[in-house]
């Protein structure tokens, strides 16, 4: 799971050649604007066949693949 | 008096701080019209210097256009100075229906609506049309009044990758459920000076049943052969949903803007945009002076032809001249220097050369991407022209520039 949210990240957000980690803060880090956080739940959600609930996908809690992927496994069940 | 000594050292903080990046803003005060050749008094309190202006929205010189003066005067005769009333109180006249109907004509749509100014129109007209049901999918450069606008609607918003239509198409599947899809852009794009694919976007949108907006501030009275803007161009007037522009640039200079598009559309706007609800629409002479605007380009396409041809010995000049510009046809023409503070000495010294033109950088721009961002007008002559880009060679010159590859540039001066 870590690999295709950090594929999607890349594939989506980076134009360049900047290095993204599994750590690598993404939206405190400017790589992915608040506004496209968007599409990245879409994603997960479309993906993983989950719901997450708008007062959880928080800037906070999509701040790296890592977190993301902590949130996701919250949501599968 | 709540303004107390630690709250004035939180702002003088703040602002400094702004002035050690080099982000302060300063205004260059400017005695003349608005046109070719003015007069500035730069920096404050200095003696006046005539220059030529490059660096104007005046694309179509209807600034300071005889005829266009003497309609505002008339207006301003015939119909007074303001209205004292938002429009749909006591504040709209027949000239404020006459014009709409003019630009709906001009632009190939089914209605208009104005507004104060454009950024007005983009920031009321999502609220109004959308609902949190339906989607907005956005260019990832439109212009910052659009992101205002979309922020302040409650529909879910996404962006696909700067002109790239495969992303666009991912993200037209990816919101598909949605009861509304609106995709967003700008017709021409103000720093780079490129133009919206329309054309495919339009196909796209044909083929997953979405609503096309467009800002054509930068091509309003210009774009396309008769001047109608991006749509023109890529020959889809009739199938834009939603245009807006503004009369603060080609279209006069002055200010005002519009929502035109679908009759339903503008009607909703009328009902529910609240910049149109809850501020004074535009005054009467200048109200008259778009009309005069309008009357002039619809006679003929003189003054967008001399705009055209400018604009190629322009982009022409500077090639020759060894420095690297954004390609393209718009009469916005950047001149890429990569580097801040070498952007802001080349304007500085053009600027000694009797040329004003402004040097942009990040965050206006992306780091690295620091510019000259010129702009061509029916206004100027090629004698203008001729001297701005002997200024350019002159200044090129001087920091070694010309003939160098991006590359090269970078290596000396640095990102
Ligand atoms: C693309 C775009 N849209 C809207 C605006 C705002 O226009 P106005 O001056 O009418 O508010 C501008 C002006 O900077 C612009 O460049």
């Amino acid at each position: 799971m870590k690999d295709d949210i950090k594929k999607y990240v890349i594939k989506e957000y980076v134009d360049d050649d900047t290095d993204v980690t599994y750590d690598t803060p993404l939206i405190s880090g400017g790589i992915v604007d608040s506004f496209s956080m968007v599409s990245l739940k879409r994603f997960l959600e479309n993906k993983y066949q989950i719901s997450i609930p708008d007062d959880k996908a928080t800037p906070e809690a999509f701040d790296s693949v890592n977190k993301i992927c902590l949130l996701v496994n919250e949501y599968l069940k | 008096m709540a303004f107390t000594e630690k709250t004035r050292g939180l702002y003088s903080e703040i602002l400094t701080g702004l002035q050690t990046a080099g982000l302060f803003k300063q205004e260059r005060f400017i005695h003349s019209a608005q046109a070719a050749d003015i007069e500035v008094e730069y920096p404050t309190g200095a003696p006046l210097k005539k220059v030529i202006n490059i660096c104007a929205n005046n694309y179509l010189g209807m600034s300071s256009h005889p005829e266009v003066v003497k309609a505002a005067h008339d207006g301003l005769d015939s119909h007074g100075y303001g209205m004292s009333s938002v429009r749909f109180i006591c504040g709209t006249q027949d000239i404020h229906r006459t014009l709409e109907s003019m630009v709906t004509q001009f632009l190939g749509t089914e209605d208009t609506i104005l507004f104060p100014s454009c950024l007005d129109a983009n920031g009321g007209v999502f609220e109004a049309v959308l609902t949190k049901d339906d989607v907005m999918i956005s260019d990832r450069l439109v212009h910052a009044s659009i992101i205002d606008g979309i922020r302040l609607c409650s529909a879910m918003h996404d962006t696909f990758k700067h002109s790239d239509m495969e992303h666009l198409e991912e993200k037209l599947q990816l919101h598909s459920d949605k009861r509304l899809k609106m995709v967003i852009t700008d017709g021409v794009f103000s720093m780079d000076g490129d133009t919206a694919k329309l054309d495919k976007m339009v196909e796209l949108c044909e083929k997953y049943n979405a609503l096309l907006f467009v800002d054509d501030s930068h091509a309003s009275g210009f774009i396309g052969k008769t001047g109608r803007g991006t749509h023109e161009k890529y020959g889809v007037m009739g199938e834009i949903d939603i245009i807006t522009t503004t009369f603060g640039k080609g279209l006069g200079g002055a200010s005002g803007g519009c929502v035109s598009g679908r009759r339903e559309l503008v009607e909703m706007c009328r009902q529910k945009a609240r910049p149109y609800l809850f501020s004074n629409t535009i005054a009467p002479p200048v109200v008259a002076g778009v009309i005069k605007v309008l009357e002039i380009l619809s006679a003929s396409t003189d003054r967008r032809d001399k705009l055209e041809h400018n604009t190629e010995f322009w982009r022409k000049g500077l090639i020759d001249a060894g420095l690297i510009i954004k390609s393209g046809d718009t009469p916005i023409v950047p001149v890429m220097l990569f580097n801040a503070k070498l952007a802001q000495d080349v304007s500085r010294d053009l600027y000694e050369e009797g040329i004003y033109a402004i040097g942009f950088f990040f965050p206006v721009v992306s780091q690295g991407q620091a510019r000259i961002r010129t702009q061509i007008s029916a206004g100027h002559e090629i004698h203008h022209l001729e001297k701005a880009l002997d200024a350019f060679k002159k200044v090129g010159k001087k920091y070694d520039i010309l003939g160098k590859s991006k590359q090269e540039i970078i290596e000396r001066y640095g990102m």
